[in-house]
């Protein structure tokens, strides 16, 4: 660790690991619903806790990049951070925000209330209290990063990593407006959620992933910069008119099927050119880094980024398959894969990377960091194949022979069986990750060279 | 940290990818744009298969002349670029300005007649629902209209500073634009 102020990444990554772990559970839980549709339908209803398992994804992620945030830009910056108080500040707050979040779903408090019930829209369920904290602590942050950055050494990782960020916060002010007409609810709904992952999130994805590669393999920063460039054009020219694959059923006119369908097919590229990027860096690198556990990581990103978000939402992007396949298990398959491959495995990487680095250590357990990895990766991409065979069942039954949802879904039972059991490896490989980052046991693998 | 070996690692060979005129990022741009436009007339003819009969009906009622004037307009615009060009790599300021300012006025140009096109239509009633060759036919050169749009403003860009590696970036793009016109033309008007 170069600079002192690094170390709140800290509890930003240990944050962001608790609701992990809080996550995933979930989604065993919400998996067995699947199941067993009884299960605990009084205590936890499905619906709240699958907003628990995709709201605490999200911020699990985006807490995961603000800890990759506070620890890289130091060091790209080549100073402190602006202010390490105002980093805590801002973490608090999101804290407080995530507690009030969960127990306001939990109890279903102040119904209907504009300030502190809940509001309705899926994935932006947050009261509106919430909203306007997450806003607050985004400026905090913003500020922070920007200041830090502007009175430093700009480099393209940071540039690139601050536009990110910047869009991130400001596509989320979208969040706020909810017109009463249902499709343009929808419109500006997907402003939120198509232009974060599909848009902004990946030239954050691009930047951490470049800085591993810079870090890693040692291939000359001019090179990673490069590939970072075209990436990252490639991201927004795709992704930003990519948008209209969610306008095919929404109520917008009919000319959006053809944009969406063009400019989202193309959204594989960026996806494809991370993936050739990690790997091309990696043969042309001559260091062993000693880390072999962020590198695994980072290669099976930008891996599992291309299959789950490149090819798998390719499957289903053309509005003439998307008649069929919209809202199948197609989708559920798509999602896991690609939120797994490109942001969930993005953090795990910076974290395996950083973690041993801000607690002063040599990167312990490899071994069952890796074997986290692939048991982890394992599952979920069983998981997505038990889902794509779904959903490839409900489409023909439900959508071309016409049977009723309920009647379909018992008949794919079996799936939801086998999908809870690789819920249960991803479980698994989630608490082995975390005790493997934090157990301090010694073992080292390759000799000499300290990871700083 | 092991970050401050460089030594170990060996000057990059250059690649072929620096002998590109301009800039990589503009080829970035030029690739994508063509596999967008590529896309585009691949779906129109696609569609057209299901109702060829449709489609040539619905292709009577375009302007014909007025777009192959267009194209003798853009080519034209884009061989005065090309001047820009030359005359940036002789080192003549006024002239690269002069013949770069010449290109963007024939933009203009087609961008006029383009209009009186769209309004001829718009009198007809006839917009982008009309018909699926209308959809196509609108996304199409509309998608291309703005860009040359955006290439007049690229060429007056270039023009500031004049300098030969700059006005080279500019005009490939106009060359983009110019291409893929020439590719639109054959395909959404006189296609039978």
């Amino acid at each position: 660790m170069k600079y002192q102020s690094q170390k709140v990444a800290l509890i930003y990554m240990l944050t962001a690991l608790a609701l992990f772990a809080v996550q995933v559970t979930m989604g065993l839980v919400i998996g067995w619903i699947y199941v067993d549709p009884n299960f605990l339908s009084e205590l936890l209803p499905f619906n709240i806790a699958r907003m628990l398992h995709t709201n605490s994804l999200v911020v699990w992620l985006i807490t995961g990049f603000f800890g990759a945030a506070y620890f890289l830009v130091p060091e790209e910056a080549e100073r402190e951070l602006h202010s390490v108080k105002l980093a805590y500040i801002q973490l608090a707050i999101l804290v407080l925000g995530t507690a009030g979040v969960v127990v306001t779903y939990l109890f279903n408090l102040f119904e209907g209330n504009f300030l502190l019930g809940k509001e309705g829209r899926e994935f932006l369920e947050q009261p509106l209290w919430v909203k306007a904290g997450i806003v607050v602590a985004a400026l905090i942050f913003l500020f922070n990063i920007t200041m830090t950055v502007l009175k430093g050494r700009k480099t393209a990782i940071t540039n690139i990593l601050l536009l990110g960020l910047w869009g991130l916060a400001l596509l989320f002010l979208f969040a706020f407006y909810n017109p009463g007409n249902l499709a343009l609810d929808k419109q500006y709904w997907w402003y939120v959620v198509h232009l974060w992952v599909e848009g902004v999130w990946e030239l954050i994805m691009a930047s951490i992933l470049a800085y591993l590669m810079l870090k890693l393999t040692g291939v000359d920063r001019e090179i990673v910069e490069k590939w970072l460039y075209v990436i990252v054009a490639a991201a927004l020219f795709s992704g930003i008119l990519g948008t209209g694959h969610h306008y095919y059923w929404i109520g917008t006119p009919g000319y959006w099927q053809w944009i969406g369908s063009i400019f989202s097919s193309l959204e594989v590229i960026p996806f494809f050119a991370m993936m050739a990027f990690a790997f091309v860096m990696v043969w042309k690198g001559r260091r062993d880094h000693p880390n072999k556990a962020a590198l695994l990581w980072s290669l099976g990103c930008a891996t599992l980024a291309f299959f789950g978000a490149g090819v798998w939402g390719f499957l289903h992007t053309l509005h003439g398959v998307n008649y069929y396949t919209h809202g199948t298990q197609i989708t559920a398959a798509h999602g896991h894969l690609a939120f797994f491959g490109a942001y969930v495995a993005l953090n795990l990487a910076i974290m395996s990377y950083a973690m041993p680095i801000l607690k002063g250590r040599d990167p312990y357990n490899q071994v069952l960091n890796m074997a986290s990895f692939w048991l982890m990766s394992g599952g979920m991409v069983f998981m997505t194949f038990t889902l794509t065979f779904a959903g490839t069942v409900q489409t023909h039954l439900q959508r071309v022979m016409g049977e009723y949802f309920m009647d379909v879904q018992e008949q794919l039972w079996v799936f939801y069986v086998m999908r809870f059991g690789s819920g249960v490896a991803v479980v698994l490989g989630c608490l082995l990750f975390i005790y493997a980052l934090l157990a301090p046991r010694k073992e080292i693998i390759a000799q000499g060279v300290a990871a700083e | 940290m092991s970050e401050h070996l460089p030594e170990l690692i060996a000057p990059e060979p250059p690649s072929v990818l620096d002998e590109l005129p301009g800039d990589l990022m503009m080829w970035v741009l030029i690739v994508s744009e063509l596999l967008v436009f590529g896309a585009g007339l691949a779906a129109f003819l696609g569609a057209r298969i299901f109702d060829p009969e449709g489609f040539a009906a619905a292709q009577d009622a375009l302007h014909r002349t007025g777009a192959g004037i267009n194209t003798l307009v853009l080519v034209t615009s884009g061989f005065f670029a090309a001047l820009g060009v030359r005359m940036a790599e002789a080192g003549r300021k006024a002239a690269t300005r002069g013949w770069l300012a010449a290109a963007s006025a024939l933009g203009v140009v087609f961008l006029i007649v383009k209009f009186v096109e769209y309004a001829d239509k718009a009198r007809h009633g006839i917009g982008i629902e009309t018909h699926p060759f209308y959809t196509f036919y609108y996304l199409l050169t509309g998608f291309h209209a703005a860009h040359v749009v955006a290439g007049i403003v690229i060429l007056g860009l270039v023009s500031i500073r004049c300098v030969p590696r700059t006005v080279e970036v500019g005009a490939a793009f106009w060359h983009m634009v110019d291409l893929v016109w020439v590719l639109l033309f054959p395909v959404i008007y006189l296609l039978r």
